[in-house]
């Protein structure tokens, strides 16, 4: 399985929908979507619960989306990471950066 | 122990040294970590480190402008341990920028410095048992995750019987 995006489109947030697998190949793809919905005024949510892989280069693409939503004022985070994510997060360190939704109903 | 004892099974695996393969490299490791009876998070971490050292290799690969390198996959299947070898033919990867990678942790810093990349080789030294770059040749790096019998030291009867 490689990746899937989906987009819900909220009057106040884009929630994207990541699914299957993260990596080099894949995460181009992921930052261009991410990018793309910065808005200010928006809100941005990442939800990680459907991804099976992903490596430092999903940590890549969500740190330029981070500091590029900062900028613009749009408030960034993820929800209903994955263990395996969540893994990757925590030994990298970058789980203290991440800013996290939890206890969100899908 | 001898790396080349020959009574190691080995499955080796070239491909382009492109990105969309990357998932190709992983699913063999994933396959061959499976088989051997290794945990699902141990399989996890294999795959993520292999997928990380892959990466890497490509990257290289892409800064030369010289896409048509093969990267080259050997995994060394012995009784108690995976050990796999990740190597691009021709230049290799820098070590200099090995060394670089080896160093970033994202821990007392602060948001404005936090980089795009520069984790794979952290990740890489995290989560397998032993790892190993070779220079000589190219670069490679050799890759050990030990398998873990549940603490319990001498159970090899119980692994044996498993997979039959």
């Amino acid at each position: 399985m490689e990746l899937t995006i989906q987009t819900i489109n909220h009057e106040t947030e884009h929630c994207v929908v990541l699914g299957g697998e993260i990596d080099a190949y894949t995460g181009p793809k992921v930052k261009e979507t991410l990018m793309s919905l910065i808005e200010p005024g928006m809100t941005l949510a990442v939800d990680l619960e459907a991804v099976e892989y992903m490596d430092s280069t999903g940590i890549g693409v969500f740190v330029a989306v981070m500091k590029a939503s900062k900028k613009a004022g749009c408030p960034f985070y993820v929800q209903n990471m994955s263990s395996r994510v969540e893994r990757l997060f925590r030994i990298t360190g970058f789980y203290e950066f991440i800013a996290i939704r939890k206890g969100e109903d899908k | 122990m001898d790396p080349n004892n020959p009574s190691a099974d080995v499955i080796q695996l070239t491909l382009p040294n492109r990105v969309e393969y990357l998932g190709v490299a992983r699913l063999l490791v994933s396959g061959v970590a499976n088989r051997m009876g290794f945990s699902y998070e141990d399989i996890e971490d294999i795959k993520l480190a292999v997928g990380e050292a892959c990466t890497n290799a490509v990257e290289h690969a892409y800064e030369q402008e010289d896409g048509t390198n093969s990267l080259h996959l050997e995994c060394r299947v012995y009784e108690d341990r995976l050990v796999i070898e990740v190597a691009d033919q021709g230049k290799g990867f820098s070590v200099e920028s090995a060394k670089k990678q080896a160093t970033p942790l994202y821990s007392g810093i602060d948001q404005e410095d936090l980089v795009e990349g520069g984790l794979g080789l952290y990740l890489i030294h995290a989560l397998m048992d032993e790892v190993v770059f070779h220079t000589d040749a190219g670069v490679s790096v050799s890759m050990t995750k030990y398998l873990r019998r549940d603490g319990v030291a001498g159970d090899d009867r119980t692994i044996s019987k498993n997979q039959i």
